[in-house]
C-alpha cells in the first residue's frame, strides 16, 4: 500500500515507513539517542530529498523523545537542571554551527567535511565506548569489584570554578565543562544535521560521570527541546517539513521507543553501553566505507539549490 | 462526423479497453470516407495533425503512485497511399537547474572534484517514437527539431559561457544516464504504434516521483527525411484534495504549519506514552 507524501512529492510504501519508524524508535528508546543519524540516511535511500528528510525526521524525533522523556520523568530519572545548563550551551553552539555551515558551503567541500567529521567522531566515540564497556564486562566476569568513584578523584576540568550541584545526577562539578559539552553538541548538530544524542550520552557518562540511565533520560529531554525548535525553524526557513511523512514515522517510532525503553531498562548498563558503542562504531565504519569504496557511478546529479 | 469527433470517441474508449476494437474499426472506416481529394502541391503543409490526451490533468491524491496517459493522434491526410509518417513524441516537465558532479579519488577518499551546472533542463523527459529517430531524418534536422533523446538541448554553464556541448560529453551523458536511472527520463523507440493507417497511439509514463507542474507534449512527424507536421498539447500534473491543502499550508502559513506539526508530534508522543503505560 503506497501513500503519496505531499512535501517530499513521491509515493512510498506505508509499511516500509512504519517498519523504519519502529526499528529506529526502538533504538532511540533503548539508548536515549534521537535516531536521526540512522533515520536520515535511510530516508534519503528511499528517495526523499536530503533537506526534506532532515526536517521531517525532527518531527519523528520530537514525538518519540517526548514519549520516552515522559517515561523517565515518571521514574524520576531526568535531571532537568543539568538539561537546562546543557541547553544554554547548546543554543549558542547551534547558532555558531549554522554560521560555520554557511562558511563551509561557500568553499564547496561541505559533503566531504561532514563525512570526515562523521568518521572521526563516530569512530572515536564508538571505539572508546566499546573498549570501556568490554573492560567493565571483563571485570564483572572475573568477579573483580568495580572501581569505586572517590569524591576527590575528579579530572581537572570538573574541578574548574563555578561549581554547581546536580542532585539528580549525583555530581558536583564546574558548569564550564557542562556548557562546553552543550556547545559542542549544538555546534556539531547544526553542522552535521544530527540531534547529537549519540554524542551526548557518552559525554555525560564518561566526562561528567553521570549515571547511565540519568544520562539517557536527560539526553532524551534535550533532544525533545531541540527537535521541537527544529520543526518550527525548518518549517519557516526551508518549508521542507513533510507532516505526512513525519506522522507515519512517529506512529512507528513512538511504539518502537516504548519497547526500546523497556529493553534498555532491563539490560545491564555495561551491555547497554557496549551495544551503543558497537552501533556508533558500525555507522562510522559504514560512512568510511562509502568514502573509500569506488562508487558504482562516478557521476551524480543534484538539484541546484542556489537558484531557488 | 469529423475526424476530431472520432478521436474523442477513441479517447473515451481508451478508458475501457473492451471498447477499443469497435472504435478502431470506426476510425479505420472513417479514414476511407473522410479522405479529402488528392492535393496538388507536392509538399503538404504542416497542418492537420490532430492530437488528444486521455487525460489533460494528472491529479495527485494520497494513493497516487504513478499514472499512464495515452496520447492519440491523427496524422494529416496525404495521398491516401503514402506510408504512415514517423512520429516523435517529446514530453518535457517543468525546467529545473541541476548540477552533475564527478567523483575522483583524493587521498584515498572518493570526493566530488568536478561539476557542471545544467541550467533549465527538463525535470521530466520522455521521448517516444515508432522507430529510432536517428533513422527518420538527417542528424542536423533532428538536432534542430530536438527530436530524439540525445538531441534535446541541455544548456550547461561552462565558466562564463552558456552552451550545449557535443553529445559525447561525459557530463551530458552522465546526466541523461542518471536521470534515466532515477525514472524521470525515458527513451522508448517503439512506444508509438499505429492502430490504423492515420491514427497513432503512445503511452506516456508518469512516475510517482513526477515533478509538479505543466508538461509540454510535443509531437513531430517526419516523412521522406523532412519534418511534415508538428503539434503541441499541455499536460498538467497537480496535487489535489488533501495533498494540495498540506502543500498550500506549508507554503503560505509556514509558522502555523510548523507549530501544528510540532504540537501534533507531541500529541502522538503523549498518546503513545499513555497507551503503553504499565502502572
Amino acid at each position: 500500500m503506497t501513500i503519496y507524501l505531499p512535501i517530499a512529492e513521491l509515493p512510498v510504501n506505508i509499511f516500509t515507513l512504519l517498519a523504519l519508524g519502529i526499528a529506529v524508535g526502538f533504538i532511540s528508546g533503548m539508548f536515549g539517542v534521537g535516531g536521526g543519524f540512522l533515520m536520515t540516511p535511510l530516508l534519503i535511500f528511499l528517495g526523499v530529498a536530503p533537506a526534506v528528510a532532515v526536517a521531517s525526521v525532527s518531527t519523528h524525533m520530537a514525538a518519540s523523545s517526548f514519549s520516552g522523556t515522559l517515561n523517565y520523568l515518571r521514574r524520576r530519572l531526568v535531571d532537568v537542571q543539568l538539561g537546562l545548563v546543557l541547553l544554554a550551551g547548546g543554543l549558542t553552539g547551534t547558532l555558531m554551527g549554522v554560521l560555520a555551515f554557511m562558511l563551509l558551503r561557500r568553499f564547496g567541500q561541505l559533503d566531504l567535511f561532514i563525512a570526515l567529521s562523521y568518521i572521526a567522531l563516530l569512530g572515536a566515540v564508538g571505539t572508546l565506548m566499546v573498549i570501556e564497556s568490554l573492560r567493565a564486562l571483563l571485570r564483572n566476569w572475573r568477579g573483580e569489584p568495580a572501581r569505586i568513584r572517590r569524591p576527590g578523584a575528579h579530572p581537572w576540568f570538573l574541578r574548574m570554578p563555578f561549581k554547581m550541584r546536580f542532585r539528580q545526577s549525583r555530581i558536583y562539578v564546574s558548569i564550564i565543562p557542562v556548557l562546553a559539552i552543550g556547545f559542542s553538541i549544538g555546534f556539531l548538530g547544526a553542522l552535521m544535521g544530527i540531534g547529537g544524542g549519540f554524542l551526548l550520552v557518552p559525554a555525560l557518562i564518561y566526562l561528567l560521570r553521570v549515571p547511565t540511565l540519568t544520562s539517557v533520560a536527560t539526553s532524551l529531554m534535550l533532544t525533545l527541546v531541540t527537535m521541537a525548535a527544529a520543526i518550527v525553524l525548518h518549517a519557516v526557513l526551508n518549508q521542507t517539513v513533510d507532516a505526512v511523512l513525519g506522522l507515519v514515522l512517529m506512529v512507528g517510532g513512538t511504539i518502537g521507543a516504548q519497547f526500546g525503553a523497556r529493553a534498555g531498562q532491563a539490560m545491564k548498563a555495561e551491555n547497554l553501553r557496549l551495544l551503543l558503542g558497537l552501533l556508533v562504531l558500525g555507522v562510522g565504519l559504514r560512512v568510511a566505507a562509502d568514502q573509500i569504496r569506488q562508487p558504482a557511478d562516478l557521476y551524480a546529479v543534484t538539484i541546484d539549490e542556489t537558484d531557488r | 462526423m469529423s475526424r476530431a469527433a472520432a478521436l474523442a470517441r477513441l479517447v473515451a474508449a481508451a478508458a475501457c479497453p473492451a471498447r477499443l476494437v469497435p472504435a478502431m474499426l470506426g476510425i479505420a472506416a472513417l479514414g476511407l470516407v473522410a479522405a479529402p481529394p488528392v492535393q496538388a502541391q507536392p509538399a503538404p503543409e504542416p497542418q492537420g495533425l490532430v492530437l488528444s490526451l486521455s487525460k489533460a490533468r494528472v491529479t495527485i491524491t494520497s494513493s497516487f503512485s504513478g499514472d499512464s496517459i495515452v496520447l492519440f493522434g491523427v496524422t494529416p491526410d496525404q495521398h491516401g497511399v503514402a506510408p504512415p509518417p514517423d512520429v516523435v513524441v517529446t514530453v518535457r516537465g517543468p525546467n529545473q537547474s541541476f548540477v552533475t558532479w564527478k567523483k575522483a579519488r583524493r587521498f584515498g577518499l572518493w570526493t566530488n572534484v568536478e561539476s557542471r551546472s545544467f541550467l533549465a533542463a527538463p525535470s521530466y523527459l520522455a521521448v517516444l517514437s515508432n522507430r529510432p529517430p536517428a533513422e527518420m531524418a538527417d542528424a542536423d534536422t533532428l538536432r534542430q527539431e530536438q527530436a530524439g533523446f540525445v538531441n534535446n538541448r541541455l544548456i550547461q554553464r561552462v565558466g562564463t559561457d552558456y552552451a550545449d556541448v557535443v553529445p559525447g560529453d561525459p557530463f551530458r551523458q552522465a546526466f541523461l544516464r542518471v536521470k534515466q536511472s532515477q525514472g524521470l527520463y525515458f527513451e522508448r523507440t517503439e512506444a508509438v504504434e499505429f492502430i490504423a493507417p492515420h491514427v497513432f497511439r503512445a503511452v506516456i509514463p508518469i512516475p510517482g516521483t513526477a515533478p509538479i507542474g505543466t508538461y509540454d507534449v510535443q509531437v513531430k512527424l517526419f516523412q521522406d527525411r523532412e519534418l511534415i507536421a508538428r503539434g503541441m498539447l499541455p499536460l498538467e500534473v497537480a496535487k489535489v484534495d488533501f495533498e494540495q491543502s498540506v502543500a498550500t499550508a506549508a507554503q503560505q502559513h509556514p509558522f502555523f504549519y510548523g507549530l501544528a506539526t510540532m504540537l501534533g508530534a507531541l500529541a502522538v508522543g503523549f498518546v503513545a506514552n499513555l497507551a503503553f503505560r504499565r502502572d
